[in-house]
């Protein structure tokens, strides 16, 4: 279901506007707040709602899997580098989850594509693509595993 | 200029009685207005409902003496220093025209009920301080209109096209503005101009006062009280219904998905917000 807006919570900043990726979140001439002007294009990607500042912006779930009374909301917090969900079930079970949106301060960890020197012709020819990890490659000397690129098993995660 | 009472002078013309009564008039209109407001759209039924909902959903009661501390707060951070904008210029345009506002308005009561004739001069202080009140709103209002407004900086919308919306903020720019310029002109001695650009000024006034059910004037009573009910929520764990883990929390720490910031800085800077949302 698509993404709307709490009118008394939004401050038209215009977060929103800029970062959806179907241009359907627009600004109401009337009233100055966000809203969404094609709900049947919204292909409801959270990038609305986790752009907005004020927390204003909310999805309404489909109702197979999220009957009335459920809520999925999330607030994604750069400061912290964090993004923390909480789910709420109609039965009143609710779930609650925090991970990292990055692992260093913003803007300082880009890579200078500039500096790289210029791919060798054995790059060139190689079918990878730039920096694409070796474990990835399916094409040659068997099947390549996790364990063998060196990762360890933690709590049921590669690393 | 700053220092000459437009009110003083005006009371030789005008009975100081009218002008009172005008200024009990317009200030009447607030509270008749706010309350029709309330009323009319139902906030505050909706408002209660919201806290009582919030108030179901509640992890922990907050005690009366914290909620004497979420109100400090909101008063210090919400309302004084206009906090929950997230756009710095739309808050410094915002602080200008508030603070603007609430001197223009007590030294426009003070110089008409304290100090309303030639006799009684009102001291310079008050009197350049309605000027500054005066310029404060004006130098925030148009910066606000002509630059941050969001349809204009965003959507491309030209800056002259007025919509209902903007009853609040035209109203209370050029009542500041004419006010100025009736000052001033009466100050030159203009004497026609004086009474036309007084007329202007009352009209602008009125329509700011009395205009309150239709324009967002009363925003300065409910916005307070929805900061208020924000932090309260967010305090006794209901939030709004939004996540309340957080980094800062030692326990979110030890989960394993927070290994990979166990050694990142707590603060990570600005991310999207490094720039202004223009890029569409």
């Amino acid at each position: 279901m698509p993404t709307f807006v709490y009118m008394t919570r939004c401050d038209g900043c215009g977060h929103c506007v800029d970062i959806c990726p179907s241009d359907i979140m627009h600004i109401d001439k009337t009233y100055r707040r966000a809203y969404n002007i094609e709900p049947n294009m919204c292909w409801e990607c959270y990038s609305c709602v986790k752009a907005c500042p004020q927390n204003a912006i909310d999805v309404r779930g489909y109702a197979d899997f999220a009957p009335l009374g459920h809520s999925v909301r999330v607030q994604r917090d750069e400061e912290k580098g964090t993004i923390a969900w909480k789910i709420k079930f109609r039965n009143g079970t609710e779930k609650n989850f925090l991970s990292p949106i990055t692992t260093k301060p913003w803007g300082q960890a880009i890579p200078k594509l500039a500096n790289v020197p210029a791919p060798s012709k054995e790059m060139r020819d190689s079918q990878l693509l730039y920096n694409e990890p070796k474990y990835i490659r399916m094409d040659e000397g068997g099947l390549h595993t996790l364990e063998s690129n060196g990762l360890k098993m933690k709590k049921g995660v590669y690393y | 200029m700053f220092t000459h009472n437009p009110f003083a002078e005006l009371s030789a013309s005008v009975p100081i009685a009218v002008m009172q009564i005008y200024v009990a008039v317009m200030a009447f209109l607030v509270v008749a207005g706010t309350l029709f407001d309330v009323w009319h759209k139902r906030s505050a039924q909706y408002f209660f409902q919201n806290m009582r909902d919030a108030k179901t959903r509640a992890k922990r009661t907050v005690g009366g003496g914290e909620k004497i501390g979420i109100a400090v707060q909101t008063a210090v951070v919400d309302v004084a220093a206009s906090g929950e904008f997230c756009n710095q210029k739309r808050r410094m345009s915002h602080l200008l025209g508030m603070y603007g506002f609430i001197i223009y308005v007590v030294t426009t009561a003070l110089m008409v009920f304290c100090y309303p004739a030639a006799a009684t001069p009102a001291p310079a202080a008050v009197v350049t301080l309605w000027y500054i009140g005066a310029l404060m709103i004006c130098l925030g209002g148009y910066w606000f209109w002509f630059f941050i407004r969001v349809d204009v900086a965003a959507e491309g919308q030209p800056p002259i096209r007025l919509m209902r919306a903007d009853l609040f903020i035209i109203s209370l720019v050029l009542s500041a503005t004419f006010g100025l310029i009736w000052a001033w002109l009466q100050g030159a001695g203009v004497a026609v101009w004086t009474n036309v650009f007084l007329a202007l000024y009352l009209i602008a006034t009125t329509v700011l006062f009395a205009g309150i059910p239709w324009s967002k004037f009363s925003h300065m009573f409910f916005k307070p009280a929805a900061a208020f009910e924000k932090r309260v929520s967010k305090a006794n764990g209901s939030a709004q219904n939004l996540p309340t883990l957080t980094r800062d929390d030692p326990e979110q720490q030890k989960r394993h998905s927070m290994e990979l910031l166990q050694n990142a800085p707590m603060n990570m800077g600005l991310g999207i917000k490094r720039e202004a949302p223009r890029h569409y």
